[in-house]
Order: structure tokens, then sequence, then C-alpha cells
């Protein structure tokens, strides 16, 4: 399965999108926060984890989906968020707890949820793959068409509920995909020494599903396998799991010193930085001009340009709002 | 005195921790980036360096599994330490902590043991939005079987913590993030103190008085003690005379010293970073109502998180937490205090 031209370039536009969001969010999340780092501080105080360098496995994977497919994000979601079609304003503004954002302020960065796209995160590891399921479920018992898809960190396929919701996608023949960002690292510790079989794909066995193992953070090689995946499940042909290896540019979270890092892996991950990789084979295979590809760069970076300035511009959530929208 | 030796909360755990390990086999530390990292809030820096990574394990993000092993462990005759990273987890592996952890000496009629230190960061303030900013004291504190312990200062956080490893029961360890003396939470200076290079303990289940007064009674915990005292000095220019209780541990709840601060002051609010309601703060007014009301003056007040989720935006968030301002509002009303100009 390869993409058409106009997927192949919707693919490089959201990576350049989803990079440059981190970017700024990156510069921004800054402010205020030198020459102490104190992460109370700033526009965009908390907790920040960005995605930079795991952009293929979003788009490779949103590329097969609608916005009435179901995602459900971690609590490193950006660059899946925009692949999904999040709105990227009201997106912003939540990141920086604005009366704008998609929850008003309430939820910010590690909870993002646009209902118009179906999309949804927990900060709480694994724990986005029950309600995947259970939309899986709605789908199948309501009749309708659609797809869930779990995106988690390959340090949640050792949590109880990756393999909870596994069998039961199983058991039950879900409309469900399972993908697991491979990016080496579970804050400081090793893929390695927390997993005790060398690829999650494997695992799929055990629950009697597919499994695929795709190297190389290869946007169109996820892409190829994401398809195929979403089309079985659209037939109704159950759940599968997918593991893609990717890379982590960033830190765990803004503020990780990152010493647990071997000397020169950084390096080696910006050498194969997919951003890069994707133009030149968009150039030299799929016959994009320079010209075309800085043209889909501006429009990517304008439209993130856009939705920070919204996003700054915006007024606070007034403090007693806090109160609301406990309950339905 | 200036030349004294201080430590924050996280070199003091890891301190208390350390001194344990040297002089008892049986303590051993398991959690999430807790060996070379040091633990995302510092407290087992160290460790791993000096004690190795047999005693000092890293585990897997499997907290019903690793959790639910502290507890085999210490009734194998283990002395386990374990860390569940931020308490909001505890979603994820409770039935380990409450059903296991909690329950396995009485069922046993006492023959197995439960001598594990569950620790576990609390609190919010830095906008860290809602699965990561609670404090659940009650929750904890609701369950029997378990001792619930969160200091306030570095002092008490290393004498609890010896008295946990040692204790023969399971003891939940809390400790608030604002207090760690990281500097990227923030850093509460006055948690930062005087700590003894000797080990000691300090009595689970014994609360302080962390500031004499007259008029009212401050009861809190952890950071609402710092709140507490802040509130009080500010009251003390206002001609009111505030003592700040620091309970040190809820379970089990000092009551005679609460009550006894209570009948000298006729006056209590209580501090809670937790929910509102049906926690901590009910139980502390309870424990002066039930036996001791005519000792009250003024019905008694809690300052408390309202009964939302902890919401990310800034605003919001400082909206609902308690503070010092809203302790000396409440102070100034039960003392029928007139409002200067
Ligand atoms: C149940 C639970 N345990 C621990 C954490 C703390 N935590 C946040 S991110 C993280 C590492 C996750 O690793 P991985 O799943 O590989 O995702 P990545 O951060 O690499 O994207 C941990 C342990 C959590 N959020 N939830
Ligand atoms: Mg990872």
């Amino acid at each position: 399965m390869t993409p058409s031209r106009n997927t192949l370039g919707w693919m490089y536009e959201k990576m350049v999108a989803s990079r440059h969001f981190e970017e700024l969010i990156e510069k921004i999340y800054m402010e205020g926060k030198t020459p102490v780092f104190n992460m109370a501080n700033g526009p965009i105080p908390g907790e920040m984890h960005l995605s930079n360098g795991q952009e293929p496995v979003a788009v490779g994977v949103c590329a097969h989906l609608t916005p009435d497919d179901i995602v459900t994000a971690t609590h490193r979601p950006h660059h899946q968020a925009i692949a999904k079609g999040v709105d990227l304003k009201k997106m912003a503004a939540e990141i920086f707890g604005k009366a704008t954002g998609l929850s008003g302020g309430r939820g910010g960065h590690m909870h993002i949820f646009d209902a118009e796209v179906n999309f949804a995160c927990s900060g709480i590891i694994a724990q986005g793959m029950g309600p995947a399921a259970g939309a899986a479920l709605s789908r199948k018992l309501q009749g309708k068409p659609g797809v869930a898809v779990s995106f988690i960190g390959e340090g949640a396929a050792n949590q109880g509920a990756f393999h909870e919701t596994l069998n039961l996608a199983a058991v039950w023949k879900l409309p469900m995909i399972v993908v697991v960002e491979d990016n080496a690292w579970g804050i400081s510790v090793a893929k390695e020494a927390s997993t005790a079989i060398q690829c999650n794909a494997d695992r799929a066995a055990a629950y009697g599903i597919p499994g695929h193992y795709i190297p190389g953070n290869d946007p169109l090689k996820i892409y190829e396998v994401a398809g195929e995946a979403i089309a079985r499940a659209r037939r109704g042909e159950g759940p599968t799991l997918i593991e893609v290896e990717t890379y982590r540019l960033a830190g765990h979270f803004m503020g990780d010193a990152e010493g647990y890092r071997p000397d020169g892996e950084k390096d080696a991950l910006f050498a194969k930085d997919p951003i890069p990789n994707l133009r030149r084979l968009l150039v030299s295979d799929h016959g994009f001009t320079e010209a075309e590809l800085d043209e889909i760069e501006d429009k990517a970076r304008a439209e993130i340009e856009e939705a920070i300035a919204f996003a700054r511009q915006s007024p606070d959530p007034k403090p007693e709002d806090a109160l609301t929208a406990v309950f339905a | 005195m200036d030349n004294e030796r201080k430590l924050t909360i996280a070199r003091a755990m890891a301190e208390a921790t350390a001194q344990e390990m040297r002089i008892d086999p049986r303590v051993f530390v398991m959690g999430e980036d807790i060996a070379d990292l040091g633990g995302v809030f510092g407290n087992t820096r160290g460790l791993a360096e000096e004690f190795g990574k047999e005693r000092v394990r890293d585990t897997p993000i499997s907290e019903t599994g690793f959790i639910g092993a502290a507890v085999g462990a210490a009734q194998d005759g283990m002395r386990p330490v374990v860390e569940l990273m931020f308490v909001d987890f505890f979603g994820v592996c409770f039935d380990a902590i409450y059903n296991l952890m909690a329950k396995n000496t009485y069922f046993s009629g006492g023959k197995f043991n439960v001598p594990m230190v569950l620790m576990t960061s609390t609190g919010g303030g830095y906008s860290d939005a809602g699965q990561h900013s609670q404090c659940l004291y009650g929750s904890f504190a609701h369950l029997p079987g378990m001792k619930v312990v969160s200091p306030s200062n570095a002092y008490d956080a290393k004498g609890l913590m010896t008295a946990a490893i040692r204790d023969p029961n399971p003891v939940i360890y809390m400790y608030h993030k604002g207090l760690q003396g990281m500097g990227w939470l923030g850093t509460e200076k006055g948690a930062i103190v005087h700590v003894p290079e000797e080990p000691y303990e300090v009595e689970i289940g014994k609360a302080r008085i962390a500031r004499e007064g007259r008029d009212v009674t401050i009861v809190s915990i952890a950071q609402g003690v710092h709140h507490g005292l802040k509130a009080a000095r500010i009251l003390q220019d206002q001609g009111i005379s505030a003592e700040v209780v620091d309970l040190r541990s809820l379970v089990p709840l000092d009551r005679d010293t609460i009550r006894a601060s209570v009948a000298k002051t006729g006056r209590l609010i209580v501090v809670d970073e937790d929910y509102h309601s049906f926690g901590v703060s009910g139980e502390i007014i309870a424990t002066v109502t039930e036996t001791n009301l005519a000792d009250l003056k003024a019905p008694p007040r809690r300052i408390a998180y309202p009964d939302v989720p902890i919401p990310f935006a800034r605003v919001m968030e400082q909206y609902c937490l308690p503070n010092a301002d809203k302790i000396v509002a409440a102070a100034r009303e039960l003392c029928g205090a007139v409002i200067p100009a």
C-alpha cells in the first residue's frame, strides 16, 4: 500500500507542523523559567512532554483515519493530536491554560480532548487502551463504522491494562489497533531493562492477533502496515498490535537532563531525523519539487504560528470556573 | 545556628533509607526511575551507587506487579521500600495496597507481618493537572491496616522514614512535591531544616506543635503546615495568636494533641490540600466535636480543596488551593476580629 501523492504531501505537512508546534512550545515553555527552572512559572506551566522525532508514527497511522474514528493518546500527545486533526487553535490555547482552550484550561497538555474528531488522552500509562476498546465495542454494538486506535509508549506494554485490553479486544474481535511508540526509553529506564522480550509486537501471539514490528521510524512503512491493520479492523476481522521504532529527540519532559542516555545517542538520533529524510525521499522518489515542499512547509508553519498567537492572545479562564463542568 | 547541617526532605529521606540499608540487609528499594536517576523527586539519590542494583531496583511501569511483590517480599522477611511515583497512580495498583498490604496481617491473624514502606509523592500548585496533583490523604487514611505519615520538614522526614522502615507494619509515606527541595518544583524554605547525621526516629502517630498560640488552632499536615505558619505570622501582627499543629501522621492520628490544643484556644481551623468532603478535615473536626464540643467557642472551619478535579490552568488551580490568606480570613472571622482600616 503506497500513499497517494496527496497523502504524501499531507504526511509531510503534518510532520512539519507537529515539529514546528513542539519547537515553539519548547521556546515559550522556557519563558519565565530562566535562570531558575521552576515548572510553575511562565506562560506554559506544568510538565511538558514533547514529541519531536515521533511524528512518523502519528501521520503514518492517522493518514488512514477519518474524524469519526477514535484515537486515545498519552502524556505525549501533540503529534497524534495534530495528525488526527484536533483543532490547533483550541489545542494550543488549552496547553496555555486559556479560556478558549479545548477544555477551557481544565486539562492542559496531558489532557487534550476534542470531541469533534474523537480524540482523548490520559496521563496515566496505558490507561487510554480501555476506553479505545470500549469505543470500538460501542461502534460494533451500534452497527456503526469506525475503528479505535490507542497510541501508547513501549513502557506501557508492561502495564496490566495493556494485557487486559488486548485480550478483551481479541476475544471480542473489536475494531481496534494498538500502536506502541517504541522510543527506547520510559523516562530514564531503557526498554531492555524493563521488558522481558525484545519486541512487544511478539506479545500479540499471546492474544492470537496479528503483531507487527516496524523498524526505522519510517512513515511510509508505518503507513503501509497501519493501513492493512485498519482495513482489517474495518472488515470486522479484529484487532492488531503494531510496535514502531521511533526516536525521542527531546528529553522525557522539559527540564530532563537526560544523563541516562549513552554518549552520542542524541547525535545519532538527530542524524536520523525523519523530517529531512522524508523530504529527500519525496524529491528523489516521488516527484516533489523543492519549491513545492517549501510551500507545504510554509503553510504548515503559518498555521501553527497562527494557533500559537491565538493561544497567547486568549484570555485566562475565570478562576471560579474551576468549580464548573464537574458534572454533565 | 548557621553552621548546622541543613537538608532538603529529598536528601533526608535518602539518608534515612541509606542508613537503614547499611545496618539491615533486609531493606531494599524498588520503583520507577529510582536507581540511576535517584527518583524523579530525588528521594533515592545515591542509593544505587552505594548499594547496587540488586538492592535498588528500577521497575517496569507495572505498579500492581511490583507493589504486590513488595507485599510478598515483606511477608517473607524482607523490608521493601517501594515508590509509587505520584499518588495519583494508585488507581492502577490499589488492590495490592489496600486488599493485600493493608489486610494480610489481619487476615493471617498476625501470622504474617507486612513490614514495608510505600513512598509516594503528593500535591500540586505547579499546574500538573488532575492526574498528577492530588493529595488523597483521606483515601489512604480511611482504610484500616496501614499507617500513613507525611512530613512537613526534613527533620521529620528523616525520622519518620527511619521509623517507617523499622515498623513491623505497612506505612504509606506521603511526601509533598512542593516541599522536596527540588528547585524545579519551587522550594519551601521552611522545609529545609537541621538534620542530625545519626539515625533517629520520629514516632509515628505523634503530632507536633509547630507554633504555640492562644486564640485559634490551625491543624494541618505537610504543605498545609507551612500555609498555617505563614498565616500565624500574619495573624500575630493583627493581634491574633494562632497555634499550629503539624499532624505528621494521619494513621494513627494524635487526637490528644488536637483536643488539647483546641481546649486551650477554643477555635479550630483545619487546612487540608486534599478534597473537602469525606476526608481528613471532617475527621479532625469530629475528633473535637465528638468528645470536646464544649471547648469550642465558634464552629470549626476547614480550608480544603473544593470537591472538583484539579484543573491545569494556574488561575483556576490557585483559586482552589488552600493558602495563608484563606486561613487568615477564616481565623479573623472565628476570632470576631474587626478588620482594621
Ligand atoms: C501508571 C503510571 N505509572 C507511572 C507514570 C509516570 N510516567 C509518566 S511517563 C512514564 C514513562 C512512559 O514511558 P513510555 O510508555 O515508553 O512513553 P514515553 O514517555 O517514552 O513516550 C512514566 C513512568 C504514569 N504516568 N502512570
Ligand atoms: Mg518510551
